[in-house]
């Protein structure tokens, strides 16, 4: 149990002075990191990208029948 | 009931989609090539023990995790449109696309937290040997990672092993393997490492040239050199090979893209492979789509039908061939495949009405039918026909196919020729003394780039109207939503990228400034 413990110290002081010794680059581009992630996942994902299907129907049944219905649908191509 | 499809909303949401995979592949290619030159670069200090080498692969690790760092992510968006934007296709490709995007999801994940954090902050901490494997462990890595989306491609360009379920409007996988070997996949896997190495060779061949230019490091530019002529030169031979084979597989299972990409209006024998051609309009019509044919043109007589066929007499199906059949070659017309199509989709419109009158027997069936190889084979297989209202829309855009393709491929022979002359001037010790040879490898560091790209327009335009090949046409894909919104989100895009692409360059050129550390 305690080998296990200084198994998980160990490789969390990696990680902890791996970043705190980050080169100028790394410190940068992980700013860029975080921003990217928080502008994808807290404001386009949220606020642009809703799952169109999960969003319209609340069922599995019912967006199986949606896109069923799509797909017997009568469209033409224009491409 | 014949729908109204919103075109701008199609032309948008293909737009989008488009500009994002182009994005996001601006990053992949480097990070696939880059780390396995990193890995060769260790491999040769860890058995040299000569710290030059050290010095060389941890310069270019600063470079590749400045690229890994900034591409992050990048492919998420596309997850993301699938929802949002392709919900039908999305729902309709089912687990065929989600299997193998959950194992590259898994293993990116698992490589990431791991193996690479052992590359960055390893150094001195862990073992020679263990840091070592970490390395090649992430190029191994990144290259699978790749492996399960350009699976989940090759699906969508043949569409194998698989059966449609009524119930639930999707695919469902019977073969995982089928799907794993898929031709295209594995020509396409092979096609796109490879042309990843050499991308990534072009990088380090360019930049190493800058600071012999400049008369800055110029051993470790030498050594930089070498590793990368060495392996960009295999890595080219490697995708012209790769990408021989890939056509020939096209012309099996992509006709019309293929005689597309050769501008090949009509079928013939003793066909000779374009080097280089300028289209212009033809006087022949395929329905109301007017044909291209050459105003100048340099061909290789005969190789094309050798290629295809092993036979200079072989005869190669144009697109006339493959829209309006022809039966002596054994090739059905579209009009067959629309019919057999329409006969696909009444069999879905039976099954719905017998769902809505709750008739089981009837419904039993037709779930048989469904089940049923011939009935697959000879009709669901043409199921995305019955949505094709002319034989002439299966054609993709010929200047566009033949264009990419042809441009592709002679900026392929030009790397051949670019990483020789390195290697060459290389070893006679004279690549200092060629100033423009250097300036020249100096600015052709985005052509590996532009070659990448046209392979992707010409792999994803060339197959238009499919979104999957024969199964489903691109406007049943895209989702009902509000033009606006793709409008939006298409600049918000435009910005973000352009954003990220600046940063990554401007933190990318002050490391290569500041050069290696000593």
């Amino acid at each position: 149990m305690e080998h296990r413990f200084s198994l998980v110290r160990r490789i969390t002081g990696f990680y902890i002075e791996g970043f705190r010794n980050l080169p100028d680059w790394g410190g940068k581009v992980w700013i860029i990191i975080i921003i990217k992630v928080f502008i994808l996942f807290f404001i386009l994902k949220l606020f642009f990208f809703p799952d169109f299907l999960k969003s319209k129907y609340n069922s599995d049944k019912q967006r199986s029948e949606y896109v069923f219905d799509q797909l017997i649908n009568s469209t033409a191509t224009h491409d | 009931m014949i729908e109204n499809i919103d075109l701008t909303l199609v032309n948008w949401s293909r737009a989008q989609f488009a500009m994002t995979a182009i994005y996001h592949w601006l990053f992949v290619p480097l990070t696939l090539g880059l780390s396995f030159i990193l890995a060769i670069m260790e491999t040769i200090y860890v058995r040299t023990g000569n710290e030059e080498w050290k010095r060389i692969t941890r310069f270019w690790m600063s470079l590749f995790g400045i690229n890994f760092a900034i591409g992050i992510a990048t492919g998420i968006i596309l997850e993301f449109e699938f929802g949002t934007n392709w919900s039908n296709y999305s729902w309709f490709v089912g687990d065929i696309f989600g299997a193998p995007l959950a194992v590259e999801g898994i293993l990116a994940f698992f490589l990431e937290s791991t193996f690479v954090a052992v590359m960055f902050f390893g150094w001195n901490k862990v073992s020679k040997k263990f840091h070592l494997v970490s390395t090649w462990l992430v190029a191994i890595g990144a290259n699978l990672s790749a492996l399960w989306i350009l699976v989940a491609n090759a699906w969508m360009q043949n569409p194998v092993g698989m059966t449609f379920n009524p119930e639930t409007a999707r695919n469902e996988m019977v073969n995982f393997w089928a799907v794993l070997f898929n031709p295209v996949a594995v020509d396409k896997f092979l096609h796109t490492i490879s042309s990843g190495f050499l991308l990534a060779s072009m990088f380090v061949l360019s930049i190493s040239s800058w600071y012999l230019i400049k008369k800055r490091e110029e051993l470790f530019a030498r050594k930089s050199i070498l590793i990368a002529g060495v392996f960009g030169l295999l890595a080219s031979f490697m995708v012209a090979y790769t990408g021989d084979q890939s056509a020939r597989t096209i012309s099996k299972v992509q006709p019309v893209k293929f005689a597309s990409m050769e501008a090949l209006a009509e079928g013939k024998s003793n066909a000779g492979l374009v080097l280089v051609g300028l289209l212009k309009d033809s006087d022949k019509k395929i329905g109301d789509r007017i044909m291209k044919e050459f105003s100048f043109r340099i061909e290789i007589p005969y190789l094309l039908s050798v290629m295809t066929g092993g036979d200079k007499d072989a005869y190669v199906k144009g697109i006339e061939d493959n829209v309006t059949g022809n039966d002596k070659r054994g090739v059905m017309s579209v009009s067959e495949k629309i019919r057999r199509g329409k006969s696909a989709k009444k069999v879905l419109v039976d099954y719905k009405m017998a769902r809505i009158t709750n008739k089981t027997e009837q419904l039993e069936h037709i779930k048989a039918i469904l089940n049923d190889k011939n009935f697959n084979r000879d009709y669901f297989r043409y199921f995305g026909y019955a949505s094709v209202d002319k034989p002439e829309n299966v054609i993709p855009d010929i200047s566009v196919s033949f264009y990419s393709f042809h441009l592709m491929v002679i900026l392929g022979f030009l790397f051949i020729f670019m990483f020789a002359g390195a290697l060459f001037f290389l070893f006679r010790g004279t690549i200092s003394d060629n100033k423009w040879f250097l300036w020249t490898l100096l600015f052709s560091i985005p052509l590996p780039l532009i070659a990448s790209e046209l392979g992707w327009i010409l792999t994803e335009m060339g197959r238009q109207p499919w979104i999957i090949q024969d199964l489903m046409t691109v406007s049943k894909g895209v989702s009902q939503i509000n033009s606006g919104s793709v409008i939006t989100t298409f600049i918000l895009f435009v910005i973000l990228f352009t954003v990220l692409l600046i940063s990554e360059v401007s933190i990318m050129v002050k490391q290569i400034k500041t050069g290696p550390r000593h």
